[in-house]
């Protein structure tokens, strides 16, 4: 028996040739024309040896004259690298071109072994944090801008648009847009030491008035983060809030990925497992189980109470 | 050799058999669905699960051999009805342990109950 990889991360092993958005199709046309011309252009090339090997005389002596190498060799790829090259660029210029003030901005951030995730208004400015999932609107462009904290990563969203790099120090850019409403994977694609197979992400595409609402409740604390209880009890004193941020709560760490409204998100893990009350307990247990070499340390020290207190906590933080 | 003596020895290891593994099947239970719940769910983060490759878990036990250990989670008898409250709702039957309550339905509970009978493989 093999396994499936879990529902929660739904479009795992994102198709590469299936796309779902007008920055991915022009992509996936490029992909096949160059495929088709590297096909056509490898027949030519076995038949004229076939008839340089075993041809007859006349077709011998005509190919192994100084003209083919001339316009075979020298001609024919100038030509037709170049038009390829200025057809390619054609079709991708517009996927990074500044973003326009009307354009929704998402800043999405590479680390060791997740993404930063941050909405920003027209200015640039910051106006909330995630991780590991993207929400966006269907039906309009969306302006990724991507960094990195530490090595080079890649963002590829197969269905979306093409693999663009995060290198650190630098600003790049992509746009992805959905037609309709779905969950897309996603993946880095510049191996980035350790778990770099296990860093992945999912892009949420929304109707407007859905994409609203879970915007509005991202936008404020969730309701159980400031209530007083064992979850929190815990999280506090086994000095989570070190590396993460809890909205609403004391806890404002930097390090990890923000925690404000986890029960919400579909993975656990960036992308990789589903997430729910047991995943949740299991990852903070011993994530080094799961994505060896991660930068949270496993927790041996919590119960079997607490581990499931904090984690129903997480789980409530919608 | 007496002539009944293969027949009584038949018996005896057949009797042996049964009292070895009583047979633990779930009515209408469907294995095959356990599977794909167990997948569903990510109960391999936290148990080595025969037929998942990823993850292998380490905070609560491997579940190879389960359908033939006596026991589960060390304290209750590894009966049908026992094993699907448990999934359902674990800390009901073990306060202290660290395995939560589960979303899942009786159905779903039966399905994965099935398939984690059919892990007798040592």
């Amino acid at each position: 028996m093999t396994a499936e990889r879990p529902q929660g991360i739904a479009g795992w092993p994102p198709p590469a040739l299936d796309p779902a958005g007008p920055f991915a199709g022009p992509l996936n046309v490029l992909a096949w024309v160059l495929f088709a011309m590297a096909a056509v252009v490898l027949l030519v090339v076995l038949v004229a040896l076939g008839l340089a090997l075993f041809g007859p005389r006349r077709w011998r002596s005509r190919l192994g004259g100084e003209r083919l190498v001339w316009i075979g060799g020298l001609a024919f790829p100038v030509v037709v690298l170049s038009a390829l090259l200025v057809y390619g660029l054609g079709l991708t210029s517009h996927l990074t071109q500044e973003p326009a003030p009307d354009e929704m901005r998402v800043r999405v951030t590479g680390e060791m072994w997740w993404w930063r995730v941050a909405y920003l208004d027209g200015l640039g400015r910051e106006l909330m944090q995630d991780a590991n999932e993207v929400h966006i609107p269907v039906g309009r462009p969306v302006v990724l801008e991507l960094d990195s904290a530490d090595v080079i990563h890649s963002l590829w969203i197969p269905r979306l648009s093409g693999k663009v790099d995060m290198i650190p120090g630098r600003r790049n850019l992509m746009r992805v847009q959905a037609d309709a409403p779905g969950v897309f994977g996603g993946q880095c694609a510049e191996y980035c030491g350790g778990p770099h197979a296990l860093m992945g992400l999912v892009v949420i595409a929304h109707e407007p008035a859905e994409f609203a609402a879970w915007r509005a409740r991202q936008a404020v604390p969730a309701t159980t983060a400031s209530l007083p209880g064992p979850g929190a009890e815990v999280f506090g004193r086994a000095g989570c809030g070190a590396c993460h941020t809890v909205a609403g709560t004391t806890f404002n760490g930097l390090a990890g990925p923000d925690l404000s409204h986890v029960g919400s998100r579909r993975t656990l893990g960036a992308g990789i497992l589903p997430n729910n009350h047991g995943t949740l307990a299991g990852w903070i247990s011993d994530s080094q189980a799961i994505k060896p070499g991660n930068r949270m340390p496993a927790y041996p020290v919590l119960t079997g109470q607490e581990l499931r207190d904090v984690s129903a906590w997480l789980e409530s933080l919608k | 050799m007496k002539p009944w003596a293969p027949l009584a020895v038949a018996m005896l290891t057949a009797a042996c058999g049964d009292t070895a593994a009583p047979p633990r099947t779930i009515a209408g239970a469907d294995a095959t669905q356990g599977l794909a719940v167990i997948q569903r769910a990510g109960c391999a983060a936290c148990h080595v699960v025969p037929g998942v490759d990823w993850p292998r878990g380490r905070a609560g036990p491997s579940l190879k051999g389960f359908g033939a250990s006596p026991l589960i989670a060390g304290r209750l008898p590894n009966r049908p009805d026992v094993l699907t409250a448990w999934l359902i709702d674990p800390p009901s039957l073990a306060p202290g342990t660290a395995m939560p309550p589960s979303p899942l339905t009786e159905a779903e509970a039966r399905d994965v109950a099935a398939f984690l009978y059919t892990l007798d493989d040592r």
